[in-house]
């Protein structure tokens, strides 16, 4: 016989409970959704995303609503009698197959346009290669001359050893900082060679909308283009498994007005061919001293 | 009912089984060997779920509180191969070998001895890849996905985790013909191929993808082992190979491996629903075809893992357009399920309850999988919590609760007693709760840019991860309730008539609870197959 209410009402108040919790504290609950980002690809993800997903909400408030309008209608405790003839209706099925190919159509032609824009790998400005290794980036901008590491900063090194005693949230974007960002100007369509010297890494930042495999052996081209109005500094980390310290080599990428990188370039360049043998560049300094012009 | 109780009757004097460890060492009768894949699967669900329980403690606040990152990488790689390979595989095997002679009319499995072979060589696989926990440079830690280069640089656990696979691939690919070739020689006479109950078809074609794709995951662990050992350079750029090739060749395997783990799911929950609906399955061809076409689609898909490699322009269009198509017999199926429920006469004991959850939550796993699909926006999602949100979805609602749901509705069947469903229900209710805490923030953490397999996380993705963990906890201990009310119902269980549950129809049905040793030792009637026959 059925049994059904005591646990369920239960669970559900659980459910309620830890829902309640969730809308007491503050910070990271509110970080729900994609970042539209800072360029326009990005933003162009992220309205595919939107759109994709809102297209998926009609479709289950439609399926479940069906579902729960049978749960609570045609239930044995209401006394519903089975209608055991109803085995196959062609016309439904028909319309239930051809329907969603038209959605899917829907969807794919945008998401192909996208696409298709993303591969535009013509037309670059400014060639910079990026190495993953582990664990850590090389940033190497072949026309200058200009190449130097990127690692996770010390302050978050410390703080991320083992029972280190050290509460992350007292260390200035924990995991999210490195010594020497990467440098590169607003309004600039940016060619990325991303390779990997050792395993697979990956290299993304979310706000350009950009993610590509750095694989050993072999060139992946990627590009992006940060709206003139947007410097600043984007956050990102290695997105592909690559060993023990994998969660610990994120992605700074400081974003500077043309002038402004135009000038760190040449200090760069310069200061290289004053020290022969590869120093780390002071010009870029620390993540958080270095700041939007 | 008399027809089949007379049957029973005479079929007593035949009922030789070996006692003692025999029974189970030697074993080839169906239902033990079934018995036992069930219980290994069990065993494995709680070791995999032990390490599942060490991510999420991790994983609870940010900083590194209990493991140190190679352990943690050690603990999602295992995780993953313990409950693909040890759990759910072998949890599906166990339910075809007591079910399929059963529900086709049939005494035992075609190939006894095999199927003894088969799960015997499990306890051994597990042993290998477990003890690899204990070897110097621990255990495997490069993922499931064992992408050279880095599976290259495992210590001693490599060659250990490569033989792992190796036999674990021999052991499903033993299972999957015994499976087809019960199905197509021991039918009983009137058991035409489409009067089969859809867990019987689903399992068949699970059976011919895993006799198509396990040879070729064991291809690529094998040129992994030569590059490792051997010198050869199939995945090493500089001597001419390609670590991406590796990739191609594995999700060629894992791709339809995902379907393998999915479709029995599908058979079982078309199997309940129109039992606790009190009406036949709607649209069972459809059904059939649709499972057929998800088979084949599950073939030409499998660089959609791997949209961020680097592919031209229009394989990536190819691989976009024919994932997304895999949503039309997918959707085939939702339909037919909830038109099922339409206008039939609905009750809620636990297995109706298991299938329920996973027609919605399995429904919510496929709007994400389509989402993934859509390259441009994998681009964001690809390798974040959002895909670890997906496939759980996919995977534990779904191919999990599956498993569950046929455990509660055939229980009966199998002991000749009934459960606490009272208990099953609270089983129920608290792990169809904790799920969704479990892995419903993962869709959040993913999309705000959370990446996946990291030990720590930067301070803004505290929260979610707090509320995963709980969710974790809970659902982990939730499940410590499924054992013991098995263990209950065999010990206690009052005793169950054949016909269990007020709606079932199928051969398994007609027979005494417990059925008996030899399932039909005389052929069904034809009048008792149509009668079974669900549609």
């Amino acid at each position: 016989m059925m049994i059904r209410p005591r646990p369920a009402s239960y669970a559900l108040a659980l459910a309620a409970a830890l829902g309640a919790l969730a809308a007491h504290a503050e910070s990271g609950w509110g970080q729900l959704n994609m970042t539209p980002g800072v360029t326009q690809i990005s933003r162009k993800i992220y309205d595919l995303h939107m759109e994709i997903f809102w297209i998926c909400v009609v479709i289950a408030v439609v399926v479940f609503g069906v579902m729960i309008w049978s749960l609570v209608k045609f239930r044995k405790s209401k006394g519903a009698i089975p209608d055991v003839t109803l085995l196959h209706n062609s016309k439904v099925e028909f319309i239930w197959t051809v329907v969603p190919v038209a959605i899917l159509v829907v969807m794919a032609v945008p998401a192909a346009k996208t696409l298709v824009e993303i591969e535009d790998t013509t037309k670059t400005e400014l060639t910079i290669k990026v190495t993953g290794f582990q664990w850590g980036w090389n940033y190497d901008y072949l026309d200058d001359g200009v190449s130097y590491f990127s690692h996770l900063d010390r302050a978050s090194d410390h703080a991320r050893a083992l029972a280190s005693g050290i509460d992350p949230n007292t260390v200035e974007h924990y995991l999210l900082n490195v010594d020497h960002p990467l440098v590169v100007p607003v309004d600039t369509k940016v060619r990325l060679l991303v390779t990997g010297a050792d395993v697979i890494h990956s290299w993304w930042v979310p706000a350009f909308g950009v993610k590509k495999d750095a694989i050993p052996g072999f060139v992946n081209e990627a590009w992006f283009k940060v709206d003139t109005d947007k410097p600043g500094l984007y956050r990102g980390q290695c997105a592909e498994l690559c060993g023990r310290d994998h969660g610990f080599m994120p992605i700074v990428v400081d974003v500077r007005s043309k002038a402004d990188f135009a000038a760190w370039l040449k200090a760069q360049a310069a200061q290289k061919q004053a020290a022969a043998p590869a120093a780390p560049p002071p010009g870029a300094a620390t993540t958080t001293a270095t700041t939007a012009p | 009912m008399a027809d089949a109780h007379a049957h029973d009757a005479t079929h007593e004097d035949h009922d030789h089984k070996p006692h003692g460890w025999r029974r189970w060492v030697f074993a080839t009768n169906h239902k033990d060997i079934g018995t036992m894949y069930l219980i290994f699967a069990c065993t494995m669900f709680f070791v995999g779920g032990a390490m599942a329980m060490i991510i999420r403690l991790e994983l609870f606040k940010p900083g590194m509180q209990f493991v140190d990152p190679q352990l943690f990488n050690s603990m999602t790689t295992m995780h993953a191969l313990v409950m693909i390979f040890g759990a759910v595989m072998p949890a599906w095997t166990g339910l075809a070998n007591w079910m399929i002679p059963m529900q086709v009319g049939a005494p035992d499995m075609a190939l006894p001895r095999l199927n003894n072979f088969s799960f015997w060589i499990l306890p051994f696989a597990f042993t290998l890849l477990l003890s690899s926990l204990f070897v110097p440079g621990g255990a495997p830690a490069g993922g499931w996905t064992m992408y050279p280069p880095l599976v290259l640089q495992n210590g001693a656990s490599f060659p250990m985790l490569i033989f792992a696979v190796h036999m674990m691939g021999a052991s499903s690919i033993l299972g999957a013909i015994n499976v087809v070739v019960t199905i197509m020689n021991l039918r009983a006479p009137g058991m035409a191929l489409l009067r089969m109950p859809l867990f019987v078809w689903t399992w068949l074609i699970t059976a011919y993808l895993l006799i198509a794709v396990m040879p070729v995951l064991a291809g690529a662990v094998t040129m992994l082992l030569t590059d490792h050992f051997f010198g050869t350079t199939f995945f090493t750029a500089a001597g001419g190979g390609d670590p991406v090739m590796f990739q191609h060749i594995f999700w060629f395997f894992g791709h339809p491996e995902v379907y393998i783990m999915i479709l029995p799911a599908f058979g079982i929950v078309s199997e309940i629903i129109p039992t606790f609906s009190r009406k036949p399955l709607f649209g069972y061809e459809a059904m059939v075809y649709a499972v057929a076409s998800i088979a084949f689609l599950s073939f030409i898909v499998w660089a959609h893992h791997m949209f961020t490699v680097g592919m031209p322009l229009a394989a990536q269009l190819f691989f976009m357009l024919s994932t997304m198509l895999i949503a039309v017999p997918t959707g085939v199926k939702v339909f037919n399920w909830t038109a099922t429920m339409w206008k039939g006469s609905l009750s809620f004991e636990p297995p109706m309850l298991f299938a329920l959850a996973f027609l919605f939550l399995f429904t919510i796993g496929g709007f994400s999988g389509l989402m993934l699909g859509i390259v441009p926006a994998d681009y964001q999602y690809q390798d974040t919590y959002f895909v670890v949100a997906h496939f759980h979805y996919v995977l534990v609602p779904g191919a999990i609760f599956g498993i569950m749901a046929g455990v509660y509705y055939w229980l009966p069947k199998w002991t000749g007693k009934l459960y606490d469903q009272r208990l099953a229900t609270w089983h129920f209710w608290l792990s169809a709760v904790f799920v969704n805490v479990l892995f419903f923030p993962q869709h959040f953490l993913g999309l705000a840019g959370m990446p996946r397999r990291i030990p720590d996380y930067a301070v803004q993705f505290t929260d979610w991860n707090m509320v995963s963990s709980i969710g974790g906890f809970g659902f982990g201990l939730a499940q410590l309730l499924f054992p013991y009310i098995i263990w209950k119902c065999v010990r206690s269980g009052a005793p169950a008539p054949a016909r269990a549950w007020e709606g079932a129809h199928g051969l398994e049905w007609e027979l005494p609870s417990p059925a008996p040793y030899h399932s039909w030792t005389e052929a069904p009637s034809d009048a008792l197959i149509a009668k079974g026959a669900s549609h």
